[in-house]
């Protein structure tokens, strides 16, 4: 569940990024960082124009999960929606970025004999597919259900690694016209007798676990939010619980039990 | 080696409160952050008699060249501090510096009575950016209040006491002043400067808050002119910081009069940033003390270090 991240920052190359759809793909070697487990982050910024974008952002660097880790190299995906994301998405081979993790608890396996059942979309995709990626190679099988505005966004399937997926689209553009959750509902409603493992939105991930609630289906949600650190310094990444008071996302989560809490909050 | 109140640091830096918690820093870390501990003593963040949860989020935002937190000083409370977390904090290689605040003298007195009785404990910082019941104003912003307060609590521990001074007052320098006159053996500035932000949607305040305090490299010049004041006005020791994230920074913070740097904001983006810094500030200390003049305006080598192998 968690691996422990090197102590410090690390100077990384990229060594490659692919646009896919509305989502730019980032490539790095990490030669002497550990194997992550799904559901865990990394905190990224670019070595060089870090603070030279609007407002004279970024500051801060940005967490992501990871999509793909493999032998010294890890993949990342991103959508550009503020200044870290589009400064991230103009490197080009050979820029180097500091990157420090991983960090925070990954997924934990399906207890009980049930089946993994994947449910998300948009930015959510990476934790998804990392995690995919390892239940397929347990020979476990793996089902995904992943929600996106259109068929621009909905390319981005294509970037899991595995598993049986389905694609909802707001416009209907591509699958399922409608939502991701309908999708969710069809397949608790054939087989019940499942983990739902979810990352996306946060209006998207709300609405999995109210879903997962309502039917008594455990529900294991990859939160996120505006954090500096990564490693429990700034207590900056907090989420309210059901029980009363707060909890870090990056030392206590990214992943939680949806029953910890009594909604996914709109900022996190 | 530096005598600071007779505690002997290994480098001047230290992290300010608040911005390294060196538990879950471990947990994220493992056992290398103890054999490469980036500052010479730790600063707990702020302990308050009772629990606290903290401020509702969102608690960050990111503004030019620094950061706005309304963090609320969530902690266990006094009891939950010395069971839990103290025997961890005992074990790290450097001495504790325990950071506390109360919303009355008698509050005050309580936590540091109780600090005074843990020898794990080297020293004890107050945070007086805390708002004084009866008057609403900041003890730390009023000389007067700060005073009476600094005297109360002083006849009660033989620790070093730090004040914590707050850089939203009229006269710094005054209040230090006020500090050292009532026995405090050092204070440290700045705290973060009180600052607010909107949500562009709404135009109403972004942080769960309301306001909060503003960190990072755009208040280090607002540091350093308040060190320079403060140390013009006392003759104890002065722990300086804001903004510093190099150790040029801190060499200017010395410069002006700190004994000790201490490093907050830069933690974040470099968990290593305390031992990178030190690193830094030896090199310029050792090539400023090698030539009478040192040409500020030329740009000093780049010292890659970095606290572990990698």
């Amino acid at each position: 569940m968690r691996t422990v991240a090197p102590l410090g920052r690390r100077r990384v190359e990229l060594t490659g990024a692919d646009d896919v759809g509305a989502y730019r793909v980032l490539r790095v070697e990490d030669r002497t960082g550990p194997v992550p487990q799904a559901g865990q982050f990394y905190m990224l910024a670019a070595v060089e124009g870090w603070g030279a974008g609007h407002d004279e952002r970024p500051h801060l660097p940005r967490a992501f999960s990871f999509l793909h880790a493999e032998a010294g190299r890890l993949s990342f995906m991103l959508e550009v929606v503020g200044p870290g994301t589009h400064r991230l998405a103009r490197l080009v081979a050979g820029d180097e970025l500091w990157l420090t993790g991983p960090f925070g608890l990954g997924f934990r396996e399906p207890h009980d004999e049930r089946r993994a059942l994947l449910a998300g979309g948009g930015v959510g995709i990476p934790p998804l597919s990392a995690w995919a990626s390892e239940l397929a190679a347990a020979g476990a099988p793996v089902t995904g259900v992943l929600g996106f505005r259109d068929a621009y966004h909905a390319a981005g399937a294509a970037l899991m690694a595995a598993g049986d997926v389905t694609v909802a689209t707001d416009d209907g553009s591509v699958g399922h016209h409608g939502l991701v959750t309908e999708l969710l509902a069809a397949e608790l409603a054939a087989d019940g007798h499942a983990v739902v493992y979810a990352c996306g939105p946060p209006g998207m991930l709300e609405a999995v676990r109210a879903l997962c609630a309502a039917r008594d289906v455990p529900a294991q949600l990859a939160l996120e939010a505006g954090m500096a650190c990564g490693f429990g310094a700034c207590h900056g990444c907090v989420v309210p619980l059901a029980q009363g008071g707060y909890m870090r996302l990056c030392v206590d989560g990214p992943v939680l039990d949806g029953d910890l809490l009594v909604a996914v909050p709109a900022h996190a | 080696m530096i005598d600071f109140c007779g505690l002997r640091l290994a480098h001047p830096i230290i992290n300010g409160s608040g911005t390294f918690d060196a538990i879950a820093a471990q947990r994220a870390f493992g056992d290398a952050l103890l054999a490469a501990f980036p500052f010479s003593a730790f600063v707990s963040k702020t302990i308050t008699l009772a629990p606290r949860d903290g401020n509702p989020p969102p608690r960050l935002w990111e503004a030019q060249a620094g950061m706005i937190n309304s963090i609320g000083l969530p902690n266990r409370g006094l009891d939950g501090y010395l069971e839990h977390d103290l025997p961890q904090l005992a074990r790290l290689p450097v001495p504790l510096i325990t950071n506390v605040m109360g919303s009355t003298e008698t509050e005050v007195a309580q936590l540091v009575e109780a600090v005074d009785a843990r020898p794990e404990i080297a020293a004890i910082e107050l945070n007086v950016s805390c708002p004084n019941v009866a008057t609403g104003l900041d003890i730390g912003a009023d000389p007067v209040s700060l005073g009476a307060l600094v005297a109360a609590v002083r006849p009660l521990t033989r620790k070093p006491l730090i004040v914590k001074l707050t850089p939203n007052t009229a006269d710094v320098g005054a209040v230090a002043a006020a500090a050292e006159a009532a026995g405090a053996d050092a204070v440290s500035l700045i705290n973060t400067l009180r600052a607010m932000a909107l949500d562009p949607r709404s135009a109403k305040p972004w942080l769960g808050g309301r306001s909060g305090g503003m960190s990072g490299p755009a208040i280090r010049s607002v540091a350093l002119a308040q060190v320079a004041a403060v140390a013009s006005r006392v003759s104890i020791p002065v722990v300086g910081m804001g903004g510093v994230a190099d150790g040029r920074h801190a060499h200017d913070l010395i410069s002006m009069g700190a004994m000790v740097v201490a490093v907050g904001t830069e933690n974040f983006r470099d968990p290593c940033a305390g031992s990178r810094i030190s690193q830094e500030l030896k090199y310029l200390q050792i090539a400023g003390s090698s030539s009478t003049t040192v040409d500020v305006s030329e740009p000093q080598p780049e010292v890659e270090l970095n606290c572990g192998d990698s």
